[in-house]
């Protein structure tokens, strides 16, 4: 019986010591880097099997306040980091923050299919969303009626405040100097938005692109009344004429370790590249 | 039965032995479970010092009092002004506790009449496993089941504009919170003597009268506790709400609108904050404010439990 015991516990030392040689490298923050960051990690494994990435979400500010409590290795971000956030790293770890573009997002905004809108200029996105907007009701936009669309009214579907989404959406659609309107539904994850536009005839939403999917219509965006309208797709966000894209973003605290160093870098390796265009994004330029 | 009898006398001794025996150990077992039952109750301090500690910067420096119950804006990440108002979130917090509860108060009382008075052995125990299953199941599934399978039926059935609103969410909670009052329900009744039972089926009442006249009154405060328990367990509830209710910051003008409570305000945005920011106390003041609800629901309720063992 002792003996059975020992062997057990042997076993399970030996267990925990093949484990111990693989590195795990901590990686959170955007909800909509999420999805490509597993896809990445999980193709990483086949790469060097000695490293590990553990890979959550919880949104940029998640992410950036895990890397100024110095928690993670890599924090993901779908907005730039800000001002006072590097200085706050650099006070709490003593280390610089550094930035990594490591793909492009276009952010679709997307309606239920039975509403008729096709697309929408930034101005009107802005009626919609912004404070002190008057766009309550459909038919105030291009006088739409939408059919199974109680009064017509307009439902708001938003993400919560910690969402790089929430905030690229705010500085694109209504400048630095503006709030969205309060009283929109502030869901907490980009699947959830599209999951709630796609079963409610009235709402509007946003995402990024790689969330979309054909039970939702996403919306062309003009930039302006006679400007052309472009759909978001992965050549209009390349050539930066779809107006709401931005860079996605992988911060590390301090010089990366050789093993993340290696990791960043192989995110804009050519496989890689293919692996963010089929999970719908867009890969960064070549630098 | 003889062979008992004889050998009784020896027993006593034999005990006395025992415990001298076994003298230390028990005072060992005895301070450990000691121990352990004050634990809980350092427990409970401690979390109330660390919230009151990290609450603290703010309630002394940002707060404003009338801001803070009278505001109607919470918008922390404002670029124009920030802002922390409650009184839309405390609002909604209250509609969809109170609505869940109108819902699932007399559900799960009638229910727990049933699986304890009415209903066959073999059947109860069944019954009381599928329950209990509905308190298995977690609290995001319950939000996903919220948006995708009753936001739609809510659209149809009341022809409103959007699903995610303070019935939803009083729905979902109603059944999270039914297990919890089903059950202490029916340990209420079951704590009343069985001579109440059999003293009115001796003077003809039916089951029926028996369970309104007799059982309903004994395990009146038993049942109340239920209740409160149900109430407590509402107002924590955090996932299924932020998904169900729509987590809009408005005063809900009817129970079709969306709303947001204060769970579910914490659990969004307290990632967000770096540690000790303002948003980061001012979350932590909100947690302070939780805490004194839930501490007055859960006292009330102890309050009618010894009320009725009195």
């Amino acid at each position: 019986m002792n003996r059975l015991i020992l062997v057990i516990l042997f076993l399970l030392l030996a267990a925990c010591s093949k484990q111990s040689n693989i590195l795990i490298i901590q990686n959170k923050g955007s909800d909509t880097l999420v999805n490509l960051a597993q896809a990445w990690a999980e193709e990483y494994k086949n790469i060097n099997p000695n490293v590990a990435l553990a890979v959550s979400g919880g949104g940029s500010g998640t992410g950036i306040a895990a890397l100024i409590n110095g928690t993670v290795d890599i924090a993901n971000s779908s907005r730039a980091i800000k001002a006072e956030e590097r200085e706050q790293a650099k006070k709490n770890t003593g280390k610089d923050v550094n930035e990594f573009i490591v793909g492009m997002d276009a952010l679709a905004v997307f309606i239920h299919p039975s509403n008729p809108l096709s697309g929408l200029t930034l101005e009107e996105t802005a009626c919609i969303y912004g404070e002190g907007g008057h766009c309550t009701h459909w038919n105030q936009v291009r006088n739409t009626i939408v059919p199974g669309c109680k009064d017509n009214r307009i439902i708001r579907v938003s993400r919560q405040s910690n969402s790089g989404t929430y905030q690229y959406f705010r500085e694109a659609i209504l400048g630095k100097k503006r709030d969205l309107k309060l009283g929109s539904m502030d869901l907490s994850g980009s699947r959830e938005s599209i999951d709630l536009v796609e079963k409610t005839p009235c709402a509007i939403g946003y995402s990024g692109m790689g969330y979309l999917n054909p039970r939702v219509k996403a919306l062309c965006i003009q930039k302006s009344g006679d400007a052309p309208c472009i759909a978001p797709t992965v050549e209009t966000a390349i050539d930066k004429s779809y107006p709401i894209s931005r860079e996605l973003y992988m911060y590390t605290s301090g010089d990366p370790s050789n093993e993340v160093k290696a990791y960043l870098d192989w995110t804009q390796s050519d496989r890689a590249h293919e692996i963010t265009i089929k999970a719908g994004y867009v890969p960064a330029k070549k630098r | 039965m003889e062979m008992k009898v004889t050998q009784a006398p020896s027993v006593p001794m034999e005990w006395r032995r025992r415990k001298a025996k076994k003298h230390l150990s028990e005072k060992v077992i005895e301070s450990m479970i000691k121990i352990g039952g004050f634990s809980s109750i350092i427990f409970i301090i401690a979390i109330l010092f660390f919230i009151l500690k990290e609450a603290f910067p703010f309630l002394i420096g940002a707060f404003d009092f009338k801001e803070f119950f009278s505001s109607t804006e919470w918008n922390p990440a404002s670029v124009v002004k920030i802002k922390y108002g409650t009184l839309a979130i405390l609002v909604g917090t209250i509609m969809v506790t109170a609505l869940s509860m109108l819902i699932a108060v007399p559900l799960g009382i009638a229910c727990a009449f049933f699986i304890s008075e009415f209903c066959s052995p073999k059947l109860r125990e069944t019954y009381k496993i599928l329950i209990e299953f509905l308190a298995a199941i977690p609290s995001v599934v319950w939000g996903f089941i919220a948006i995708m399978m009753i936001n739609p039926m809510i659209i149809e059935l009341f022809n409103v504009p959007i699903g995610l609103n303070i019935l939803n969410a009083s729905l979902i909670l109603a059944l999270m919170s039914l297990p919890l009052i089903v059950s202490v329900g029916e340990d209420a009744l079951r704590a009343v003597p069985e001579s109440y039972r059999e003293a009115a089926e001796a003077m003809g009442a039916t089951k029926w009268e028996v369970a309104t006249r007799v059982l309903l009154p004994a395990a009146k405060n038993g049942l109340m506790a239920a209740a409160l328990l149900g109430v407590g367990r509402a107002l924590g509830e955090t996932m299924a709400v932020l998904m169900a209710t729509g987590h809009a910051i408005q005063i809900p003008e009817s129970v079709f609108e969306p709303g947001r409570t204060l769970t579910a305000t914490i659990a969004a945005e307290l990632g967000e904050s770096p540690k000790g920011g303002e948003h980061y106390q001012a979350l932590f003041a909100i947690g302070l404010m939780l805490f004194i609800i839930s501490f007055i629901v859960n006292f009330s309720a102890d309050y009618l439990i010894r009320g009725r063992r009195k």
